[in-house]
């Protein structure tokens, strides 16, 4: 479809400036990255872009892409990309997402899911497992940066950035994801209370993926999101925290290139 | 000029005993009952001798904090109102972007504006980084919930004749009728807070009494703001009434005795940003240009300066320091109003002093003298002060 290693490009979905990174030919992959955005540098894009048409939207209010007022959920979200697979008009693709984008992704499942084929969860967010005084998931909002890259990570030199090095426009990239995160997750804190009891409505062959060092969401709060999913798949991924796509880029493509039947 | 007495009302025991957070997350097993409730009976005898002494009262509240104990101003404000015979009741403030039911907060104000017979002064604030962890209001809206809580508690005061509907995005109600309707017409006085001059300029719109806290000598710029915006609609420059800044005071009769009030005074602003870092920058209380400014410097900004243009760490500056900030206001009473003199006409006109009398471990005695130093020998001369004219401020 284009070619490789262009940049990210603007397009108009739904009145918005969406920036979507395309990359690669053959099946329609839809990746909705996680709370962190995209990097479109990092080796996981020419991973999956290699046996599949990778399609990489930053969500409404991420990287440079536009937010209406009235976008303030995840269900806001899931409706906003099934007009998008209305607007690039995918048939039979591939739905992949991270941590916040399986999030997403999970709750566009419930709702539709006739334009895609298979449905990969990674490190997923989104439902309540524990108890009203137990957090399924750790407020990354009340953590330093040290605290955060232990739990997000097996490796948390993986994630360490120095961002007095990097320029200004990349920053502002970085403080739009934060602020878009707590747009959408910060209360109920990173999930939908009803979205585990509506999981059942997944009839796509589906696939969760989980870091085994994930320390963010820990690999039983992946087993309570496959058992909710009729027909899913466990895997989990070795040497790897949240975020299998940075830590083990090369594990993760191949994983999910090989369940949603790219060439690879 | 008029003379707010406030203190932020703490559990100064604490201060010397934490694990460097005093806000959010300090165990309240380190707050003893008893203590709290001598300090409590305490601030009340203080504010019963404010009134006494001609000064008007300020309180404001914060929550799971021993820098201050005033969780719910509500009460404080409630029982002012009964107690007290002629002070102007300022609360600054009251976190409306806060509250899940402004409604509430109407039925509150109004019935505190009657007890009072009209002697609410009605601040609203947008609150400090480290309210959103305890209110866990989602940070990106907190500014949109203020204004529509703002729009809808004005809209109940001022509505007579019978039940309205308010379908909001973020408040829906569908018979609001409040009794008993606020004593004030139309309703107490508005006041609200800033540190930013686009907020300035709107409040200048309203034509609301703005008031500033810790902006030392960039105030001058805050003020400038309001007053485009309070021409813009077509009124005359704002008189000094419309401005209120928030100074730690410390008078006594000699500057050495001075000096050591001030020493205790400025406990304050040396505990006030004591918190677990995190909850310093919620995600969204600053805008993403800001944060990647935040970022890119790896610090925070100074935001203190003196006159000539020096940063002032709040923190960590001296006495000396805090009073070439504006910060501070400390000395005898000559040397104290000299000081304000001084910051009013940098400013053009102040015409509301937020006057904190108390803070930390001042003891009773101490701002039992402070408050009638202060009244007896500055006061009178700030009732004289002639502020800068409009005329004066135009041209500068």
């Amino acid at each position: 479809m284009s070619t490789a290693g262009s940049p990210p490009a603007m397009h108009a979905i739904n009145g918005l400036q969406i920036e979507i990174l395309s990359r690669g030919n053959g099946k329609p992959l839809l990746f909705l990255h996680p709370e962190l955005g995209l990097d479109p540098a990092a080796p996981v894009v020419e991973r999956l872009s290699s046996g599949a048409r990778l399609i990489a939207p930053s969500h409404p209010g991420f990287g440079r892409s536009d937010v209406a007022k009235s976008q303030t959920t995840v269900d806001d979200l899931a409706y906003f990309y099934l007009d998008l697979l209305d607007s690039l008009d995918l048939r039979d693709a591939a739905l992949v997402g991270v941590s916040f984008g399986a999030w997403i992704a999970a709750e566009i499942a419930i709702k539709s899911t006739a334009r895609l084929s298979h449905l990969v969860l990674a490190d997923a967010v989104g439902i309540k497992v524990g108890d009203r005084e137990t957090r399924d998931i750790p407020d990354i909002f009340a953590m330093t940066e040290s605290q955060y890259l232990d739990v997000a990570y097996a490796d948390p030199a993986i994630g360490k950035v120095d961002y007095t090095a990097r320029p200004e426009a990349e920053l502002k990239i970085v403080a739009r994801n934060r602020e878009a995160t707590a747009r959408y997750a910060w209360s109920p804190y990173m999930h939908d209370p009803k979205l585990r009891g509506r999981l059942h409505r997944i009839r796509i062959p589906t696939l969760v993926l989980w870091g085994d060092k994930d320390r963010l969401t820990a690999p039983e709060y992946g087993r309570a999101y496959a058992a909710a999913i009729p027909g899913a798949r466990f895997e989990p991924i070795e040497r790897c925290g949240h975020f299998p796509h940075i830590e083990q880029p090369d594990a993760f493509a191949q994983k999910v290139l090989g369940f949603v039947g790219g060439s690879n | 000029m008029k003379v707010f007495h406030f203190t932020e009302q703490a559990y100064a025991p604490a201060w010397n005993d934490h694990d460097g957070s005093l806000r959010v997350n300090l165990p309240n097993r380190k707050c003893d009952p008893k203590i709290a409730a001598d300090n409590y009976h305490r601030w009340y005898d203080e504010w019963a001798l404010a009134d006494e002494l001609g000064l008007d009262i300020m309180v404001n509240e914060h929550h799971q904090t021993a820098t201050c104990t005033s969780s719910a101003c509500v009460i404080t404000l409630s029982i002012l109102a009964r107690e007290t015979k002629r002070a102007r009741l300022l609360v600054l403030g009251y976190p409306i972007g806060h509250r899940p039911d402004p409604l509430r907060c109407v039925e509150e104000l109004s019935t505190i504006d009657v007890i009072s017979r009209g002697r609410l002064e009605m601040g609203f604030v947008k609150g400090v980084p480290y309210e959103i962890p305890v209110a866990n209001t989602n940070p990106v809206f907190l500014m949109d919930r203020f204004w529509e809580a703002h729009d809808f508690i004005l809209k109940a005061m001022t509505s007579h004749d019978g039940p309205f509907n308010w379908e909001g995005e973020h408040f829906h109600y569908r018979h609001v009728n409040v009794w008993p309707r606020p004593y004030q017409e139309p309703h107490p006085p508005v006041w609200v807070t800033t540190g930013s001059t686009s907020q300035a300029r709107r409040l200048g719109e309203y034509g609301y009494v703005m008031a500033t806290l810790g902006s030392g000598y960039a105030t001058k710029g805050l003020y400038d703001a309001y007053r485009q915006g309070y021409v813009s609609k077509g009124r005359p420059m704002p008189g000094p009434d419309r401005f209120a800044y928030l100074g730690l005071v410390a008078v006594a009769s000699t500057e050495a005795e001075a000096r050591r009030r001030a020493e205790h005074v400025a406990g304050y602003v040396r505990t006030s940003s004591i918190v677990h870092p995190p909850f310093r920058n919620p995600p969204g209380f600053l805008s993403a240009d800001d944060n990647a400014k935040l970022l890119k410097a790896g610090k925070p900004p100074a935001r203190t300066f003196t006159k000539d243009g020096r940063a002032v760490d709040m923190r960590t500056g001296s006495v000396q320091d805090l009073i070439d900030a504006a910060i501070m206001f400390a000395g005898t009473p000559d040397q104290v109003y000299k000081q304000l003199i001084d910051f009013c006409e940098w400013v053009g006109g102040m015409g509301n002093l937020l006057m904190m009398g108390q803070a930390g471990f001042l003891s009773h005695a101490d701002t039992v003298d402070n408050l009638t130093l202060f009244a007896k020998e500055v006061l009178p001369r700030l009732k004289d002060y002639k502020q800068p004219t409009p005329a004066s401020i135009a041209a500068a």
